[in-house]
């Protein structure tokens, strides 16, 4: 069904710091790489060996640049998979009922046996999060781990994304949003973690924690200290220039 | 957006079939026996020509027919649905024209003809309704489609004045359209500030993209077309569909010889105009890679 459930028992979803993201791409490799070989059929590469390689991936490192209005510029890398929205509006468009939210924990699914390949619910999403596969014709997105997450085969440090667990920064938070005490609830009310593109009114359940104002360099000096010489080096400098 | 020829008759069509019926519907002309048979063949074959032609560009075509299962909230699957309803609300109907010609069917001719009114309406909503392609979310885009059905199918029909007519609001509505899409930009109110939360910092530029090759959100979402190259092709969109049929109208006696030429350049202009329709809709996904 691809009305959306009017409200969902849990919102996971993750907060991104972009100011601990280092721009590494692990989380890219991991995710492609539990992916691929999960839910659904694999993640495909084309001419991957070849002089342009490309494929399906389900989360991205932009780099960014932002110049404030004085000083140096900030540097920001920026993770992007699906934001889990809240408004989905790739879910409400599907024909096929392929593409749905959970009511259970709010996560957005392709089930791919009902998919199409119209490609529509991509042309939906504001945020690229979603990339029709061009060797299966079947719509590609972030799953939130949904095979790792309730996994009770695998040890319980990894029941978390994938690009989650292997973050070497930190920078990403797995949780859940409509718990007020939850890590990652906290952190936004901590941060004032953002929306993306709030003018599309997707209400993301992914949010985005801003980076720190950066430190403002001081004009000010150390206070002037052995401005005279004195005792052995004294003596040194006089005889010096006597000479 | 993405031209891709299949979407383009699709939606072309489509449209020119579905306005033909919707004439046909109305009794206008009023056709019997082989002719009704010619006018049918025609339309039914631009109707279901073009959505045959939209199924070429999915990408797992077994799963087609699930589509009609979303109307509660797809467009596409309501564009599907009222597509199959109108065709075989049509098809008693036609079959009496063409055999019968007895008149009794009139009152089902007519809904025919507003469900072919409502199948183009449903087409266009499934661009239409994006809020992520600026340029097409804008009540113009239904007004524009159900103009170029109207119109063309009246071309169709042998109805020249009340085509004439058509095009005239059409040619009008299409600057409008295209005024009006200059104006917003090609994304609106999105920038790469709103779509990365950086405004707050200051000014935004992408300084590496994720990826040095392609994907599909480039292939299918950041095409762009050159501002000269698109004012020409507007010219011509201009020119052939709506400029030179009417002069031609106006200007000489209706009859069949005519019907030729200005359908010919009519289609010429409405794929020159759909062509536009795709290559400069801008998808706000374009900004996360510094388009
Ligand atoms: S980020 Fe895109 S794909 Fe994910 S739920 Fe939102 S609109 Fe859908
Ligand atoms: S590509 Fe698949 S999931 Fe997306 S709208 Fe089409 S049928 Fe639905």
């Amino acid at each position: 069904m691809t009305t959306l459930p009017a409200s969902t028992e849990k919102k996971l979803g993750l907060a991104i710091d972009l100011d601990t993201c280092v721009g590494c791409h692990a989380c890219v490799v991991n995710c492609k790489e539990w992916n691929t070989s999960n839910y659904g059929v694999p993640l495909s590469d084309e001419d991957a060996y070849g002089a342009e390689p490309h494929g399906s991936f389900l989360n991205r490192v932009h780099t960014f640049e932002a110049q404030p209005a004085s000083g140096c510029s900030q540097t920001i890398h920026f993770p992007k998979s699906c934001l889990h929205c809240e408004d989905a509006p790739c879910v409400t468009v599907c024909p096929t009922g392929a593409s749905y939210k959970r009511s259970e924990d709010g996560i957005v699914l392709v089930n791919e046996n009902d998919c199409m390949g119209c490609g529509l619910c991509a042309w939906a999403c504001p945020y690229g999060a979603r990339e029709l596969d061009a060797l299966a014709g079947v719509m590609k997105k972030c799953t939130l781990c949904v095979d790792r997450i309730y996994n009770e085969n695998i040890p319980e440090e990894d029941r978390v994304p994938a690009c989650v667990r292997t973050c070497p920064a930190g920078a990403r938070h797995f949780g859940d949003f409509s718990d007020p005490n939850s890590n990652v609830s906290k952190l936004v009310a901590e941060r004032g973690g953002i929306d993306l593109m709030p003018e599309m009114g997707t209400k993301p359940v992914n949010k985005y924690l801003p980076p720190r104002p950066k430190d403002v360099p001081s004009d000010e000096q150390l206070n002037g200290q052995n401005t005279e010489p004195k005792g052995f080096l004294a003596w040194l400098d006089k005889a010096l220039e006597a000479i | 957006m993405h031209p891709a020829p299949s979407v383009i008759f699709f939606t072309a069509f489509s449209g020119l079939g579905f306005g033909l019926l919707a004439w046909l519907g109305i009794g206008l002309p009023p056709v019997s026996g082989v002719t009704a048979f010619v006018f049918y063949v025609l339309a039914y074959g631009m109707a279901v020509g073009g959505l045959l032609s939209s199924v070429f560009h999915l990408g797992n075509k077994k799963n087609a027919v699930k589509a009609f299962s979303q109307w509660r909230s797809s467009w596409l699957s309501r564009e599907g649905i009222m597509a199959v309803v109108t065709l075989l609300t049509m098809a008693p109907y036609a079959f009496e024209q063409v055999f019968l010609d007895s008149g009794a069917l009139k009152m089902l001719g007519l809904l025919g003809a507003v469900l072919a009114m409502v199948t183009v309406f449903t087409t266009s909503m499934i661009y239409t309704q994006l809020k992520t392609v600026p340029r097409w979310n804008t009540p113009l885009t239904p007004i524009l489609f159900v103009l170029f059905s109207l119109a063309g199918g009246g071309l169709f029909a042998g109805q020249v004045r009340a085509a004439a007519a058509l095009l005239v609001a059409l040619g009008v509505i299409q600057v409008i359209a295209w005024m009006q899409g200059d104006a917003k930009g090609a994304t609106g109110a999105s920038t790469l500030e709103t779509a990365t939360g950086l405004g707050r910092i200051g000014k935004t530029r992408l300084l590496e993209p994720p990826h040095s090759g392609q994907n599909y959100l480039l292939k299918e979402m950041a095409y762009t077309v050159g501002r000269k190259h698109a004012m020409k092709l507007r010219a011509v969109a201009l020119i052939c569909a709506v400029v030179l049929p009417v002069v031609l109208i106006l200007a000489l006696p209706a009859g069949h010889v005519l019907a030729v030429p200005l359908i010919a350049l009519h289609i010429i202009g409405l794929l020159a105009a759909r062509w536009l329709f795709f290559a400069e809709a801008a998808h706000v996904v374009r900004l996360y890679y510094g388009k």
